[in-house]
């Protein structure tokens, strides 16, 4: 059964037809080209579909396109700006934080939500924001590393 | 002592940026037009025979573009080593575990492929199945395999000095049998494939794969079309660790398709595909013996291992071979009898996967010789470093460790982790453990037979502007290669990392094996090194003539021409540079030294456009006994870790607090990326030795086919790592550079056992570390003591 619904995706409103099983993460990969969100499991165990629904990380292969009508998505494609990339994308490279990079886009917008609330988080308390995204190239510490990092530059 | 102006620091990689944007390409992010998708069907049960299969409803279904059987692939058999082809694209007699491919559907969406697949009516006659080594080996067992009688996949039996008389010299000796289990790579992303054969039959594969170069060829061989009309791409690859080392089934079937529709064919593995597909690491027991005399001396090692393979061989002829060979290193180990099994059974195929046979060879050692120390009342720091190989030494079985810092990373780890201050003062339920790993830097010999060089690399230089462009087929699957490459090659061209753009991974850049067995820092690094000279040589040929100085005299470093001598007037070849680019803003001053992009340009408007070309192929390696092969290598990386862990008394849990790692890379080319290795080995280690099982029920089905069940470490489970670089200038390796991506891993597991040992004091000898086995051993040993 196909619905229309209306969303927000990186400051840019669609209007969609779209079928009422259609996930969030298929929406945004196959209909609109945003590839950026990842599909590790598609049953919300890896984290690597983690974009964000009014500003919370959720993992996209488990919201339905329907229920995102009417909200905010951020993925990692609306991160940069006209200046250039993100503080956190930044960080990312400069701190080698990012092997592979599937996890990435996840690891990236999971920090961001930490950051939004909390500019300079302990290590525990950036460990704790992305304990939902696995990565297996990294062992987490450059990631953990690269979070702390950019929060300290926005607060310069 | 040689300074560098790109390597050996650290370095942002190259692909940094896309993958930090989402800008990165993955095989499912690609389509192309008019592209089908496909679906397969894979068996339900472990073992049977097909005695028919039906397709014509599914065929029958709107939107089905083709549907394939063994009738249409034939029967061509495949798999990864020539020795012990044994897989074909689909069943055509028998099913041999539950995954097993039976036939593929491509259609207009997956929807529709899944549907039909769904409609496929096979008959099977179910047959009893095996899933143990002792099952398989049982006398009356069913067979799997009408070539390997017996269910045995391999046997190794080698023996290097005498052990008998050895342990006659020996003052201890001891017996320990460890097990590890099954385990999965769990990297991030599925393996997923476009396949696109096209009008005028040439094929080209799209995969994620860590090995374009050999599944070219297998996809040639096994479709019956020449190699030089198949083309293998790889996009951005998330992770490899193995399993995608190989050729699998859906590559075959997704280009069978695709000959057939030609049109475009995409599929995808699902995560619990990914589990059933497997090519993972096996599950091994080791029996080992081991003799020490009473100072310490470690005089001769008997090792006996069976390893539980699954239905097909995969890597596993190498990997039998490795659960012996690896223990040959690093300690100075006189005498050493290996036997080993690889004994088939009706479950997923086991393959390669970081560390390959080492990882639980390594594990059970490396427990053992800590057992002995305490034994002998010796701290095991130090009968590790009484004991440890040197640069220059030959094992037994004939490995030359070219360069070896060995004691180094031992001392190193001991001083880091606060080893002589710490050890045996720690409150009950914490401890320390030590232990040391051995990994070969790029297999000796390719996997078939051949003269092949191992690696080739072209280097076009741009016809101005002193950039240029590598083209390799080596693999960067996330480790970091294509940044260490072109660090090489800037490094080596004497040009800055940002005029270097490197293309990879496609096979029509040249012949790469790939990334397995850690061998592309050195092998490809070599090759990228010699195109990087091979151009450089020819533009300062033109250059010497030009200004009528020795070509010897000439360099190029920071992008700049260096004279050895006085510096001549070249002020012509300014001139003229510059005539050629009026109106350019960025044009050389008159006092500015002479650019090598000066010097390429001229070089181009001599003889057209300059290419350099390299290749890497190792020298005659190891012994002339049967498998001296595997475990050859050009250079060998050893490591040392030093484990802290604490331990719920009530609970069995183990935590992981400090990991202090030191690892020799020979050379670190970038930094970042070399300490990025060692921190994922270890993670990968940890998850080992502490949570990863896959778990099977009675009729041979995966029970924990995904990411929540099958347990990897998450942020909360890994601790900071202190890395420590070690090294010792690999003289084999390019810049002295040699591995780290697979040796890394090779301590962690025993540096935990004998962490949680100090921290228990008790003996754990089979994998995972669960609470419960945990919590078992500790209660047994209470009980030992109650009534002691």
């Amino acid at each position: 059964m196909t619905q229309l619904i209306t969303l927000t995706i990186n400051d840019r409103t669609y209007d969609l037809a779209v079928p009422a099983n259609r996930t969030l993460a298929d929406l945004l990969r196959y209909d609109l080209g945003l590839t950026g969100t990842k599909k590790g499991c598609e049953v919300g165990d890896c984290g690597s579909c983690t974009v964000l629904l009014d500003g919370r990380p959720v993992n996209s292969c488990l919201v339905l396109a329907v229920q995102a009508s009417g909200k905010t998505v951020t993925t990692i494609e609306g991160l940069e700006t006209d200046e250039g990339l993100h503080p956190l994308q930044q960080a990312f490279v400069d701190h080698g934080a990012i092997q592979c990079g599937f996890c990435t886009s996840g690891m990236i917008l999971s920090g961001k939500h930490l950051l939004d609330g909390n500019p300079s988080p302990d290590e525990a308390e950036t460990r704790i924001a992305i304990s939902g995204n696995l990565c297996r190239c990294t062992g987490y510490q450059k990631i953990v590393e690269a979070i702390r990092a950019a929060g300290k530059s926005t607060q310069e | 002592m040689a300074s560098y102006d790109v390597i050996n620091r650290r370095s942002p990689r190259l692909d940094a940026p896309d993958k930090a944007t989402g800008r990165a390409k993955y095989i499912d992010d690609l389509s192309l037009p008019g592209m089908l998708y496909g679906a397969l069907l894979q068996s339900p049960i472990a073992h049977g025979k097909i005695l028919n299969i039906d397709t014509s409803k599914a065929r029958a279904l709107t939107g089905v573009k083709s549907l394939v059987t063994a009738e249409d692939a034939g029967l061509v058999k495949y798999g990864v080593s020539p020795a012990r082809y044994d897989e074909q694209v689909f069943c055509s007699d028998r099913v041999r575990y539950v995954g097993d491919e039976v036939a593929a559907v491509a259609a207009v969406d997956l929807e529709t492929a899944m549907e039909a697949v769904s409609l496929i009516q096979v008959d099977y006659e179910e047959l009893p199945a095996v899933f143990t080594v002792e099952e398989a080996l049982a006398e009356g067992a069913p067979q799997l395999h009408e070539k390997y009688p017996g269910n045995l996949c391999g046997e190794v039996h080698q023996e290097f000095g005498d052990v008998e008389a050895a342990f006659k010299e020996c003052d201890l000796i001891r017996t320990d049998t460890f097990l590890n289990k099954r385990q999965d790579a769990a990297f991030l992303e599925p393996n997923g494939v476009i396949a696109d054969y096209n009008l005028d039959g040439f094929l080209t594969l799209h995969t994620s794969t860590q090995v374009p170069h050999y599944v070219q060829r297998v996809l040639a061989m096994v479709l019956g079309i020449p190699v030089g009309k198949v083309r293998v791409v790889k996009p951005y690859v998330g992770g490899g660790f193995g399993p995608k080392a190989g050729t699998n089934p859906m590559e075959l079937a997704a280009c069978l398709l695709s000959m057939k529709t030609h049109k475009p064919v995409k599929m995808n593995y699902s995560r619990d595909q990914v589990f059933l597909f497997s090519r993972a690491r096996h599950q091994f027991r080791h029996t080992l013996t081991t003799g020490v005399k009473k100072d310490g001396t470690l005089m001769a090692l008997v090792n006996e291992c069976t390893l539980e393979g699954g239905a097909y061989a995969s890597f596993g002829i190498a990997t039998v071979y490795y659960a012996g060979s690896l223990l040959g290193a690093p300690y100075r180990l006189p005498s050493m009898k290996y036997d080993g099994w690889r004994v088939y059974t009706n479950r997923p195929a086991c393959g390669a996967q970081r560390g390959h046979g080492g990882v639980a060879a390594r594990a059970a050692f490396e427990q053992q010789i800590d057992i002995i120390a305490h034994e002998l009342g010796m701290d095991p720091v130090d009968f590790r470093l009484k004991n440890a190989m040197g640069a220059g030494d030959i094992t037994c079985n004939d490995l030359n460790v070219s360069s070896f810092g060995m004691r180094e990373c031992i001392e190193a780890v001991a001083e880091g982790s606060g080893w002589k201050e710490k050890k045996g003062k720690m409150p009950k339920g914490r401890g320390m453990g030590v232990a040391c790993g051995f990994f070969v830097s790029g297999a000796g010999y390719p996997i078939y037979r051949s003269d092949t060089a191992h690696s080739t690399v072209v280097i076009k230089l741009s016809e101005d502007g002193g950039t240029a462009h590598l083209l390799t087929g080596s693999a960067e699957i996330g480790q970091g290669s294509d940044t260490a490459i072109a660090m090489i090659a800037a490094e080596a061209l004497g040009v800055s990392l940002d005029c270097i753009r490197v293309s990879s991974g496609d096979t029509e850049y040249g012949v790469d094996l790939g990334a397995y067995s850690s061998r592309q820092t050195l092998m490809t690094g070599h090759a990228a090194k010699q195109a990087a000279e091979h151009a450089k040589r020819q533009v300062l040929d033109v250059l010497a003539d030009s200004l009528k100085v020795p070509a010897e005299d000439l360099d190029v470093k920071n992008n700049r021409i260096v004279f050895r001598g006085p510096t001549p007037d070249f002020s012509a070849l300014r001139t003229r540079y510059i005539k050629e680019h009026r109106g350019f803003n960025d044009n050389p001053d008159e006092e500015d030294a002479l650019t090598f992009k000066e010097a390429a340009r001229m070089a181009f408007l001599e003889r057209g456009s300059i290419v350099g070309t390299g290749k890497y192929r190792p020298g005659e390696l190891g012994g002339k006994f049967k498998g001296a092969a595997v475990g050859t290598s050009p250079a060998y990386g050893p490591s040392a870790q030093v484990v802290e862990v604490s331990v719920d008394m009530d609970t069995g849990k183990v935590f992981v607090e400090k990991m202090t790692d030191a690892h020799d890379c020979g050379f670190a080319i970038n930094v970042t990326s070399v300490e990025g290795q060692m921190q994922g080995s270890l993670s990968m280690g940890l998850g080992e030795a502490l949570f990863e099982e896959v778990k099977y029920d009675e009729k041979g089905r995966i029970l924990n086919a995904n990411l929540a069940e099958y347990k990897i470490p998450t942020a909360l489970d890994m601790p900071n790592v202190d890395t420590i670089i070690v090294e010792s200038n690999e003289p084999n390796g390019p810049f002295g550079a040699k591995e780290v991506g697979e040796g890394a891993i090779m301590p962690t597991i025993p540096a935990i056992l004998n962490a949680v040992s100090d921290a228990l004091g008790v003996r754990i000898q089979e994998l995972p570390l669960t609470p419960e086995r945990v919590f078992t051993a500790i209660k047994e040993a209470r009980e030992k003591e109650g009534s002691d």
